[in-house]
């Protein structure tokens, strides 16, 4: 039924096998911590994709869920929990907050929800940058202890303080969420979420509840992100509000797009094209984001589609093509 | 009791900048449906033009606002032709894109241009004097002034002028307006104008009292977009009353429970009454 | 099966809808018809629960769903069309059925993600009943296309497919074949007596084809300017002086 063409498969499983194997052949530190962000701005960009791309609601918050995530490990690591404990609990914390989030603002529609939402983000901004006790204001939580290791019989323990270890946890977080949401997206349910996107009316008149769908693909968005966000604290060693701001929330969206939205490889794509883009725009010093914020322009208006979307939109059309050459009644369109 | 009449004029001076700066913004919501979310930028950009004006060129405060009104209303012409006017019948959250990338140019072009530490204009006028115990400095009292002025010149224009109306039946009725024959790109862009130099005379108000800085305009915008969606979008009486209401709110807010946390108030204010009524307290306007 | 009682909805100043009174039996073919405005399609609104209504109520089978909303009165076995047919035009012809199917099912989030068993079973069984309906509808080549390669006939036959993929008991058909051709338009007739008569569901339609309508129709309910001025046979209807006065000779020799 939603089957995938077999060179689609061979591309991903060449890229899985470059993918394992980058260690070895990433020339420098300082490229791999890229790298590795990207890997977990990439969970969070695809999690972003699961709302704003396949159910149609235009959430301005993710990055502050991303934050709630993060100060939720550094805080609980720092009060003495292991880390392997602190992300699940924070990630479900994350997923709460979403919870009673999208109970008071799904009620609303297209540009009410988005600058809600954007309010709740920048709300927690200023309480993440001003309460002081528990996030230490301004200067943030530093210090956070990374992941403890782990145990397995037989093969003695695996740290996580090299880049390569943190890398292929990044990595398998990331191939567990594209799992995760790759069955979310082509079932059923997946198709429930893009019934609300594109109809929501004849959604509801076919028995769809669009506030309870809608709902679910919210919260299930902001537990990953909060995920993301918590392996982002423990692999980075501090956090400050900045990791819960509004441009934050603005990044993803940017990779989301140029990506290609509503596709599930336009987000990992994005997120990591644009920030290696920015890398090597640094010599170009204060004008990169002048440059930047031009690209930015004129690529929403010549390609919206993103990268993979202008893809995606090609093979349709090509399919579309050939469909109404088979179809006799074709001639006949009104 | 000072304390409390001090907020209250504090807040009808911050309440004022909010009104004309969110009057500017829900003409172009109403009329072209689209969020400039780079509407605070542009602010931001009025202030650091005054500056210009009046630094670099040695024109006086006066003659540099009103040169800035100018250049900024022209900037938003452009920006209206060459950003948003291609995105304008694309979904919503395009044009929200290109409004990122607009604020990020304009973020960074004041920050190559002028630099990242906080400019001062200097004050035309600091005298201040002292009002049954409250302090009013002679610049905010301009403020106050001057954006009453500029309100009532907007309500004259809007409703006593032909390209007035024609703002006005556009905002209601776009398809209506164009099957009736009005060259409705002309009037976005008109608009576009109105909106920016409206910005560019809040700016230039507000620079002499604080500093000019990149970053300046953009919790400013976050809050003026506020005040549109609370006021309804295209709803010229939302937006001015929410200003001040909003100016005041926060003055006293901030005076009286807690200063750091002043701005949640606006925010908290926004989720309370969209939770209650999702389409504004005037929303006529689906979004 | 069906029981509307003294519906009536206003608007502020327009009352739509006065105090409209009707009854369907189970197995009938129902015609609503008026002239443009009578308040034909908010009289489904307000039966849907699209609408609330300002009064009266609606009964399925002595059951009241008045102002229940719209998805969950499709769970009490009510389905409908719009007047502008409405289709999930991003997805392929078979997702738009499996969504509709999708209340009958238990598809959840867990089971989703945990590909169970019951998952596959589910997902198994929307497809082969939107397969069954698209043979139904004719259109069991078209599976996999997408929206815009369907004629507007084909369209409309859709959107009928959405609404009976679930196996309703009544049917709402809004003008189901508005800008259609004569042919299109037989073929849309035999469709829903092939619905009435193979599946007994109970249908309700609203058309401006005369015609059609006293071919198809058991009973007739005329609407003008949101009240009912005539019910009955469509040999009543015909020669009812008040529905010959409301078209003024119009629309009823179509």
């Amino acid at each position: 039924m939603f089957t995938k063409p077999i060179h689609t498969k061979i591309l991903y499983l060449v890229l899985l096998v470059a993918a394992l194997l980058l260690p070895f052949y990433v020339p420098d530190r300082y490229l791999f911590q890229i790298v590795i962000m990207s890997i977990l701005f990439a969970i969070a960009t695809a999690s972003m994709n699961l709302i704003i791309g396949y159910t149609g609601q235009a959430s301005l918050a993710h990055g502050a869920f991303f934050g709630i995530g993060a100060y939720g490990v550094a805080i609980m690591t720092k009060a003495g929990l292991s880390f392997w404990l602190a992300l699940p609990l924070s990630a479900v914390i994350t997923a709460f907050a979403g919870l009673l989030i999208g109970a008071l603002s799904l009620r609303t529609r297209g540009h009410y929800f988005a600058i809600v939402t954007l309010c709740f983000g920048v709300i927690l901004w200023i309480v993440a940058g001003n309460w002081i006790e528990l996030t230490g204001g301004h200067n943030g939580i530093f210090g956070i202890a990374r992941p403890s290791p782990i145990s397995i019989p037989f093969l003695g323990q695996i740290e996580f303080n090299s880049q390569t270890a943190q890398f292929y946890l990044a990595l398998a977080f990331l191939l567990l969420t594209l799992f995760a949401l790759n069955r979310i997206v082509y079932s059923i349910l997946g198709l429930t979420f893009m019934a609300v996107r594109n109809n929501e009316p004849l959604a509801d008149a076919v028995g769809i509840n669009t506030f309870a769908t809608k709902l679910l693909s919210f919260v299930v968005s902001n537990f990953i992100a909060g995920l993301a966000g918590g392996i982002y604290a423990s692999i980075i060693g501090a956090v400050g509000p900045s990791a819960a701001s509004h441009m934050v929330t603005f990044n993803f969206l940017i990779y989301l797009i140029l990506g290609g939205i509503a596709t599930l490889p336009g987000a990992v794509i994005g997120a990591f094209a644009i920030p290696i883009i920015m890398e090597f725009m640094q010599f170009l010093g204060d004008y990169r984001m002048l440059i930047f914020g031009l690209l930015l322009v004129v690529v929403i208006i010549y390609f919206p589609q993103g990268f993979v979307g202008g893809l995606r939109v090609l093979n349709q059309k090509i399919a579309v093509w050939r469909q109404s050459k088979s179809t006799e009644a074709g001639h006949v369109k009104r | 009791m000072e304390l409390f009449l001090q907020q209250v004029f504090n807040g009808i001076m911050f309440g004022s900048t909010y009104a004309i700066v969110a009057l500017g913004l829900t003409l172009v919501m109403g009329i072209l449906n689209i969020p400039n979310f780079a509407h605070g930028h542009l602010y931001m950009l009025g202030g650091y033009i005054t500056y210009f004006f009046m630094s670099n060129i040695g024109i006086g405060y006066w003659g540099a606002l009103l040169l800035s009104v100018i250049v900024l209303g022209l900037i938003g012409a452009v920006m209206e032709r060459i950003v948003y006017r291609p995105l304008s019948d694309g979904p919503h959250i395009n044009a929200f894109i290109a409004a990122i990338g607009a604020l990020l140019f304009l973020e960074s072009l004041a920050l190559v241009v002028w630099g990242p530490q906080g400019l001062r204009i200097a004050n035309p006028y600091p005298q201040i004097f002292n009002v049954m115990g409250i302090t009013v400095g002679l610049q905010r009292l301009i403020v106050i002034v001057g954006a009453a002025a500029l309100i009532v010149l907007l309500h004259l224009f809007l409703k006593k002028t032909l390209m007035g109306t024609t703002i006005e039946a556009v905002a209601q009725n776009r398809e209506g307006a164009m099957l009736n024959g009005i060259n409705v790109n002309r009037v976005s862009a008109i608009t576009f104008f109105i909106s920016s130099a409206t910005a560019a005379v809040a700016a230039s108000f507000l620079s002499p009292i604080f500093m000019l800085s990149p970053a300046m305009g953009a919790i400013l915008g976050m809050k003026a977009f506020i005040i549109v969606i609370l006021g309804g979008m295209g709803s010229i009486p939302g937006a001015i009353l929410g200003g001040y209401i909003l100016g005041l709110i926060e003055a006293l807010g901030g005076g009286y429970i807690s200063a750091e946390y002043k701005d949640v108030f606006a925010f908290g204010a926004l989720i309370v009454i969209l939770s209650i009524k999702p389409t504004g307290i005037f929303g006529k306007r689906e979004g | 099966m069906l029981s509307v009682k003294y519906l009536t909805k206003r608007f502020s100043g327009l009352t739509a809808v006065q105090d409209l009174s009707f009854e369907v039996a189970q197995g009938q073919i129902l015609a609503i018809i008026g002239p443009n405005g009578a308040g034909k399609s908010t009289a489904f609104n307000l039966i849907t629960g699209t609408l609330p209504p300002t009064s009266g109520k609606v009964f399925i089978d002595d059951q009241d769903i008045t102002a229940m909303k719209p998805y969950r009165i499709v769970t009490k076995g009510v389905a409908r069309t719009f007047q502008t047919t409405s289709l999930f035009d991003q997805l392929r012809v078979i997702d738009n059925l499996m969504i509709a199917y999708k209340w009958r099912t238990r598809l959840g989030f867990w089971n989703t993600l945990l590909h169970t068993p019951k998952w596959k079973a589910f997902q198994t069984e929307a497809f082969l009943r939107a397969m069954e309906v698209l043979e139904f509808l004719g259109l069991a080549d078209k599976a996999e296309h997408f929206i815009p390669t369907l004629s507007q006939e084909e369209q409309k036959r859709l959107a009928i497919g959405i609404a009976i993929v679930s196996k309703p008991r009544l049917l709402l058909l809004d003008e189901p074949t508005g800008g259609l051709i004569h042919e299109e338009t037989d073929r849309i007739t035999q469709l829903i007596h092939r619905i009435r008569d193979e599946h007994g569901i109970t249908v309700i339609i609203i058309e401006h084809k005369m015609q059609m309508i006293m071919g198809m129709a058991d009973r007739i309910v005329v609407l003008n300017f949101g009240k009912k001025i005539a019910e009955g046979t469509p040999e009543e209807i015909k020669t009812n002086p008040a529905v010959i006065e409301a078209y003024l000779g119009g629309e009823a020799n179509a």
